[in-house]
């Protein structure tokens, strides 16, 4: 029985899927769901019966990502859904977005926390527009790791000859990704179950492993910072109890980098110094706290901190300035950004008021091409902009650092969020 | 370099960990809505965690629809006492009497729906301004899409079609007066990661959820335990059963299963092995195929 102790010792992957009804996405989901025991029975009953009643020949394995009434309606998939599945090595969330260009936004809002993006690929079709736009989110947004899955080569008679043109058209055009550094092809049959979870006989050109061998074995614990120690203060734990009378705590989440009890510490903005004198993760004393752990951090001396301040180490400190330069995604179809939009900047546990100075360019997501007449940005369109905040933000670049990189734009008005920004 | 690595429930806890304290920093009177289920036990216990030595902020908020199984009644309590929290009791039959909302009536009759109700108004009356719910994405289809920080308008309405989009740590919790927030911490949790983080945090139970014996009835697919609530009608005959609950919630409507799982290793295993999702033994999901969307845009957990 010693299996049922595995979940001690299970890490966790998140990944990003994009595609339309018919590249096959909701077929290789299913297939992965299927074959590790995450569809249950009911799912299945329930799915049976929608299908009958819609008048598909086949058991419609979408609609059991197609989650709301809409949806199903239209049989399009409109929101970011969220699905998991599991093995003996690995905890998986998935993040299924649709793949239309008018759900650029949703694409960046499932990659946002994701450690790898799957890109189905039809081996009949090579690389397309929808290819390409997946890609670029997924390195517009931080993902290091790409799997492309090669899906349909039951379709071209297994022939290598199809994965090879794929291959080629995709390591050219990653030639232009930023943060992108591991591609793994995967020729597959999600219909067939090819090389989805068991090694395919009818590729035995290929040699590497089959998607669900390389998803639990892709390695993404280096993925995060532990260099720069970033703590951004969430909270400050005053229990006004006897026992606890004079107890500072200040909660949050490692933001990045280790934090080790004696440890110097910067705090931002004040500037003051101090020591670390407890961490504490829960009522447990540790050691030392890295990303992506909660803890409450005591410090030796007894300054003034407060949410919205972070904790830093003398000598690695962020970028302090009220001049940020982005790239942004906007979300909101009735307000567009331009010059002199004023707006709510919420970057780690701080908020601050923020004024569009300029918006430089707009990025056409097919092409990659930079267009620097545009001087707004609607719907679902990427562009880089420069904001002037109310006051200093502690940032690092994006690409160092997803947490103390990232931001979103709220409407002071209505309170929606409008944008997701990645600082340069 | 040393590995920096954090198991998968580690990561989870974080996660809730930060989800929490976010809800404290964000609102002004956030509630827990506590219902004596594991999810909301878990839900207590990761509040604990957030804020020791000092207590949670959040009062716990029980939604009573009055037809509770006994065991979870006294687990609240003692449970409510060990904390020293502050308990919060919405009653269903509050809202029957005062003619907002109304009993169903018929053989399946209950009042799992009129919670809605009555929820939102217990929200009113304390002037809460965020209620924190133990909601898993897995769960159910409709909730596959929510967020962990839920929008709701003065009316308590959630619209699945304008939520607003949730990157990376980054929640948004601003709102007008009149508005509240569900949060969602265990969002990303299955019922599994549920069952092993009891079992790793080592945390109590009421008895409901191992196997013992009980009179039951089949309804309409579901084992409904016979109580002052469920008698069995004509055709149908109450047998005797070792029996456990995956869910607790309403006694008209939640079904047992037919279990021998006696500890937690068993109930892992056993949920390890089952083909019937947790929600499959809840009657109230089985109305129609968008029953739990049409209950959450109305004000549902």
């Amino acid at each position: 029985m010693s299996e049922d102790k595995n979940y001690l010792n299970m890490d966790l992957l998140r990944f990003t899927t994009a595609g339309s009804v018919d590249d096959g996405k909701s077929t290789l989901i299913g297939r992965l769901f299927h074959d590790t025991k995450a569809i249950f029975e009911d799912q299945l009953e329930a799915i049976e019966q929608s299908s009958k009643k819609r008048g598909d020949e086949n058991v419609n394995l979408a609609l059991l990502t197609d989650g709301l009434r809409a949806e199903r309606e239209q049989g399009i998939t409109i929101d970011v859904a969220y699905r998991y599945f599991a093995t003996p090595k690995r905890k998986f969330i998935i993040a299924d977005t649709p793949g239309h260009i008018q759900y650029t936004r949703n694409m960046v809002t499932g990659a946002s926390t994701a450690n790898l993006a799957l890109i189905l690929v039809d081996a009949r079709n090579g690389v397309v527009e929808q290819t390409r736009r997946h890609s670029f989110i997924a390195d517009l947004l931080g993902i290091k790791h790409v799997a492309v899955c090669i899906n349909k080569m039951d379709l071209v008679g297994y022939e290598e000859s199809a994965y090879i043109k794929v291959l080629e058209q995709f390591t050219d055009f990653a030639s232009r990704l930023e943060n992108v550094t591991d591609i793994t092809f995967i020729p597959l049959s999600a219909l067939k179950g090819d090389n989805v979870v068991d090694r395919s006989e009818n590729m035995t050109w290929y040699k590497g492993p089959p998607l669900l061998y390389h998803l639990e074995n892709v390695y993404v614990g280096s993925d995060f910072n532990h260099v720069d120690a970033r703590f951004p203060v969430q909270w400050v734990i005053r229990p006004h109890s006897d026992e606890h009378h004079d107890f500072r705590g200040f909660a949050g989440r490692v933001a990045g980098g280790v934090f080790k009890t004696g440890d110097e510490i910067t705090v931002l903005p004040s500037g003051f110094n101090s020591n670390i004198k407890q961490i504490l993760l829960a009522d447990q004393e540790i050691d030392e706290a890295f990303h992506p752990q909660s803890v409450t951090i005591l410090l030796e001396d007894e300054i003034d901190v407060s949410r919205g301040d972070m904790l830093v180490k003398p000598n690695n400190q962020p970028n302090s300035s009220q001049d940020l330069d982005a790239r942004i995604c906007w979300f909101s179809s009735s307000k567009k950004l331009s010059k002199g939009t004023k707006l709510i900047l919420r970057h780690t546990t701080k908020d601050a008021q923020v004024l569009v100075s300029e918006v430089r360019y707009k990025i056409d997501v097919n092409t990659l091409r930079k267009n620097e007449e545009e001087n707004q940005l609607g719907m679902n369109d990427i562009g880089r902009i420069s904001l002037r905040a109310s006051q200093p933000v502690f940032w690092d670049s994006y690409r160092r650092n997803r947490n103390t990189g990232s931001f979103i734009l709220v409407d002071p008005f209505t309170n929606e969020t409008l944008a997701a920004g990645m600082l340069r | 370099m040393k590995n920096y690595n954090l198991t998968h429930l580690e990561q989870l806890e974080a996660e809730a960990i930060f989800v929490l304290r976010e809800t404290a920093a964000q609102f002004e009177r956030p509630g827990l809505l506590f219902s004596g289920g594991k999810d909301s036990i878990v839900m207590a216990h990761l509040a604990y965690k957030a804020f020791y030595p000092a207590k949670s902020p959040f009062p716990l908020v029980h939604v009573d629809t009055g037809h509770n199984f006994p065991e979870t009644i006294q687990f609240r309590d003692q449970f409510v006492d060990k904390l020293g929290a502050q308990l919060i009791i919405g009653l269903v039959q509050d809202s029957i009497n005062r003619g907002t909302a109304v009993e169903e009536t018929g053989p399946n009759a209950s009042r799992n729906a009129l919670q809605s109700v009555t929820l939102l108004e217990t929200i009113e009356n304390n002037h809460l301004d965020a209620a924190l719910g133990g909601g898993r994405r897995d769960e159910e289809k409709a909730r596959a899409k929510e967020r962990f920080f839920s929008h709701r308008d003065a009316f308590g309405q959630w619209d699945p079609k304008n939520q607003r989009p949730e990157l990376w740590n980054l929640f948004n919790g601003r709102k007008a007066h009149g508005e509240h927030f569900r949060i969602f911490p265990l969002s990303n949790w299955t019922e599994m990661d549920v069952w092993q983080y009891l079992k790793k945090e080592e945390i109590e139970l009421p008895s409901l959820y191992f196997a013992h014996q009980r009179e039951i009835i089949e309804r309409n697919g579901s084992l409904l335990a016979v109580s002052e609530f469920v008698s069995p009608s004509a055709k149908e005959t109450a047998k005797k059963e070792t029996v456990r609950f995956r869910t607790i919630g309403d006694a008209t409507c939640t079904g047992a299963v037919l279990s021998k799982a006696s500890n937690l290793d068993e109930v892992i295993a056993e949920v390890a092995a089952s083909r019937i999702t947790e929600r499959g033994t809840r009657a109230d999901d089985k109305r129609s195929e968008s029953s739990m969307e049409d209950r959450k845009k109305q004000g549902y957990f």
